[in-house]
């Protein structure tokens, strides 16, 4: 860790530039109603970081419940209803919209070199659903909180619960507008806006990940909101399309249901891939092995993740046929994401790797990742998945996943841009300590919940048998270091925020478009039009950059 | 890289939309007359199929994607194609089943 | 300026291209920006195009599953008022295309006409549903409590089900009828929801466009408009059949 490629201006004469897109206006109405999609994605940065803590606190009560075999801290409805918030404020309001809607919204118009998204009253409007969204799940935790489970299943949700199912079911519905929208502005945006010179495979990869989410979100989030209206009539007029008793079949919706929710965890994930794909270039110093095979495997994830869904459903009663079709297509899906792994492996072969924050974060995803989507297949062999489903081996796996990858793929993605859109470095020492913290604390928690799940111990349960008690203790205390890992980066990023040193234009020396401008950039991006006259993750063109700015210097 | 839509620049006639418009009369006529007639299986097939037709003169002549981008056509096909197997996928579970009432 | 070294010289805005007032910052030209928004409306309908085919599929599901209290209960509905529904909005579609070509070529009262005559059509299939909505209520055929099984168990009572000369259907077949209904409101209700925004458009739109919008050159939210009113049609036609023909012979 001696070698850096960490590159400041010197700082006893380095300011942050007086004309920036944080400095343009002042006051609380130039950001509620701005249309810069800089300034929208500070606000969801923050909007996103309160509610992770939210669903944090929630995951610690239910890590707390589980340290005694009984269901002694709260009874178990109350329980019913934390796990159940947990999920929904975790996946609906923290990893569908994270890296997107802060990371996608902040760099995508920046890296294809236009001044904003196609659209920015909707991308407004988009934080605004996002918002009452995220109000209403609010107020449903005041008022009682849901214990369906986020999966809503019928017709428990519909004929048996008297929880706040319908009030749940509009937030979420809301919240889904809210990500169609920044689905169509990015598709809209990536056709329409690019530079001259900017190719579709000049792209950065980046860009061609958010495209492939924004597919998902656009074609597959009108699936979940049908399936909640037909919740929500089934719930208040009892119309029948999932009541067995006069015909209907609660399996329609799960069908539903899980058209959108499966490709939701792709929705998820991809975006997390596409900063990978940022973070180990510029970290290995070496343009992504693989380009095209990267880019079209972020289109393969998509197109045949909508193909896949019924592996939610393999004990649930659909046909033997749909059983057999569903487990071969989801051994296929694992292909596109395994190509990724490996073309990452082969960017950091012969690369000069050096290992800045976000590099480690991005190692924690590749290990994590790898062992969450291996133990993926697991489940999708449907012989397996008979004796694995509903136990903590899927909790374990969708925590690998979605926690070792998405999350740390997040805070990746955010100490690796935070100099561009702040202008200020973090404190590097602090952060990586943070990352292994995190790293530890994540192995602890959610390892043991595999063992759990092999032996037998199922999910959604406050109370288990005593022998699975030493492997719940070890989780929560693991659950307890994973909390000190992320509640690090909030106070030091903060902190960096007045002390942090300045970080000029390009500390990492990444190629990219969006380095090439001042930090924290200006309103419009650019002062004139880009033209792209290099590949991506040339950097021999960054190189040449730096001759020509050292030779003009007079 | 602005690409040019050919739909700002090519005005569809008024001559067309009567025409379509016509046909789209003609379609409802046809349909609502075929219901009547006990074709047996292919009753169903007749009225969708001339549903099919009605939309895709509206989608081609009234909302002038005839004249539009290749983007366009390959935006509505994406649409139609997850729709289809929206469709097909969720039947095929239902069709298969044992305890199904065929 | 420290971005101009790093980058290639772009080529600065020239005055070749117009710049209008409704041209926004972020795009170059006009084009650019009516491009965009048109594609935007394209993905906006593949949206509802899913959102309307979970219904489709509920009720291929459930049509294959039950047809015979399907058949039965589509009797219910009367072809007159349905097929004259369609034709009111064939035809506020044939209006709304022509409001459009008078954007195009710039014919102000063409469009105030055409949008007005789109608005009438609207509103008058509305009007119908009411009418036909209300006839539901009445007999007891909205799904819920209320729901009565007597039409389908005892058809002679029911003039409409003795005029189509239905037989009548055992208690648990009969039992389906409710599923049926509950498809029909929910998928006319959903696209009497867009019918209403849309009329709604309409009405705001004909307000402006009696100002001179859109007929000034910048047509893009009249031809994205037309696009959503389109779609609404095209849900109709399909819905038209699917609930009204299933069998009446």
């Amino acid at each position: 860790m001696s070698t850096t490629i960490v590159s400041l201006p010197d700082q006893s004469t380095a300011r942050i530039p007086k004309m920036n897109y944080l400095s343009k206006e002042n006051g609380l109405l130039s950001w509620l109603l701005t249309g810069d999609h800089k300034r929208i994605a500070i606000l969801y940065l923050i909007s996103i970081t309160f509610f992770f803590f939210i669903g944090g606190a929630l995951a610690g009560l239910i890590r707390l419940e589980l340290l005694t075999p009984q269901s002694d801290l709260m009874a178990t409805d109350t329980y019913n209803k934390v796990f159940t918030m947990h999920g929904v404020v975790m996946i609906f309001l923290f990893l569908v919209p994270s890296v997107p809607a802060t990371l996608g919204n902040f760099f995508i118009p920046m890296m294809i070199g236009a001044k904003d998204l196609a659209l920015p009253k909707v991308n407004l409007l988009s934080w605004y659903l996002y918002i009452i969204g995220g109000i209403l799940v609010l107020v449903t935790m005041i008022t009682g909180g849901v214990d369906t489970g986020w999966t809503f299943t019928t017709p428990l949700s519909t004929h048996y619960v008297n929880t706040n199912v319908l009030s749940t079911g509009l937030a979420v519905f809301i919240a889904g507008f809210s990500s169609i929208f920044t689905g169509l502005n990015f598709i809209v945006t990536i056709h329409k806006m690019r530079a001259p010179g900017m190719t579709w495979f000049r792209l950065p990869l980046f860009v061609w990940a958010h495209y492939a989410a924004s597919i998902l979100m656009v074609l597959g989030t009108p699936v979940l909101a049908i399936a909640i209206v037909l919740l929500a009539l089934e719930r208040t007029i009892g119309i029948g399309v999932f009541d067995p008793s006069k015909g209907g079949d609660p399996l329609l919706f799960q069908h539903l249901f899980w058209f959108y929710s499966h490709p939701a965890v792709y929705i998820m994930i991809l975006p997390g891939m596409g900063v990978i794909s940022e973070v180990i270039s510029t970290f290995s110093r070496k343009r992504v092995f693989g380009y095209t095979a990267v880019a079209f495997s972020s289109v393969a994830i998509a197109v045949f993740g909508f193909f896949v869904w019924a592996h939610h459903m393999f004990i649930m009663g659909v046909s033997n046929y749909a059983v057999l079709v569903f487990s071969l297509l989801t051994m296929l899906v694992a292909v596109p994401s395994a190509i990724k792994i490996f073309n990452w492996t082969f960017t950091l072969y012969k690369g000069s790797i050096t290992f800045e924050t976000p590099m480690l974060y991005a190692f924690g995803f590749m290990g994590l990742f790898t062992i969450g989507g291996l133990t993926g297949v697991f489940l999708g062999s449907s012989g397996t998945d008979i004796h694995l489903t509903e136990t903590y081996f899927i909790v374990a796996h969708f925590h690998f996943v979605m926690v070792g990858g998405m999350l740390m793929a997040f805070l990746a993605g955010i100490h690796f841009w935070w100099p561009k859109m702040t202008g200020r470095m973090y404190p590097e020492k602090m952060s990586q300590l943070a990352a292994v913290v995190t790293f530890i604390g994540f192995n602890f928690t959610f390892f043991p919940q595999f063992i759990l799940g092999t032996l037998g111990m199922p999910r959604r349960y406050a109370s288990y048998p005593p022998e699975f008690q030493i492997l719940n203790v070890f989780s929560t205390a693991g659950a307890t270091i994973l909390g000190v890992g992320y509640l690090l980066p909030v106070l030091y990023l903060t902190w960096s925020l007045k002390y942090g040193a300045i970080a000029g234009n390009n500390p990492w020396q990444a190629t990219g478009l969006e380095w090439q401008t001042q930090s924290p950039p200006l309103t419009e991006n650019f002062t004139t039009m880009p033209i792209m006259d290099h590949e991506a993750y040339d950097y021999e063109w960054l190189e040449k950059q730096k001759e020509k700015e050292v030779a003009s210097v007079g | 890289m602005s690409e040019h839509t050919e739909q700002a620049h090519h005005i569809v006639s008024p001559k067309v939309y009567v025409a379509i418009f016509a046909l789209l009369l003609l379609g409802t006529a046809v349909t609502i007359w075929a219901s009547y007639v006990d074709l047996g299986v292919l009753n169903p097939i007749i009225a969708l199929g001339i549903a099919c037709t009605k939309a895709t003169l509206v989608v081609l002549f009234f909302m002038h994607v005839k004249y539009s981008s290749k983007l366009t056509k390959l935006t509505i096909f994406a649409g139609l194609f997850l729709f289809m197997a929206l469709v097909g996928m969720t039947l095929s579970d239902y069709i298969s089943r044992a305890w199904g009432s065929w | 300026m420290s971005d101009n070294s790093a980058i290639a010289e772009g080529v600065l805005e020239t005055s070749q291209h117009e710049h209008p007032d409704y041209l926004r910052h972020h795009f170059h030209d006009v084009e650019q920006q009516a491009d965009a928004s048109n594609f935007a409306m394209w993905l906006f309908l593949l949206t509802e195009v899913m959102f309307f085919g979970g219904l489709f599929t509920a009720y291929l599901i459930y049509r294959n599953w039950y047809y015979p209290a399907f058949v039965s209960a589509s009797h219910q509905l009367s072809i007159p008022l349905g097929g004259f529904n369609t034709l009111l909005l064939i035809s506020s579609s044939f209006t709304m295309a022509m409001g459009v070509w008078c954007a195009e070529t710039r014919r102000k009262s063409g469009l105030v006409l055409c949008l007005l005559l789109t608005f009438i059509l609207g509103l008058g299939f509305l009007g119908i549903k009411t009418i036909e909505y209300s006839e539901k209520i009445e007999k007891h055929h909205v799904p819920g409590i209320h729901y009565s099984l007597n039409s389908f168990l005892d058809p002679d009572s029911d003039a409409v089900a003795k005029a189509a000369g239905d037989k009548p259907l055992p208690l648990d077949i009969a039992r389906h009828t409710e599923i049926y209904f509950s498809l029909y409101f929910a998928m006319t209700g959903m696209h009497a929801v867009h019918m209403i925004i849309g009329i709604a458009i309409l009405g705001f739109m004909i307000f402006r466009a009696r100002s001179g919008a859109y007929t000034d050159g910048h047509i893009t939210f009249v031809e994205n408009f037309g696009l959503y009113w389109h779609f609404v049609d095209i849900i109709w036609i399909f819905l038209f059949p699917l609930l009204y023909l299933i069998s009446r012979h």
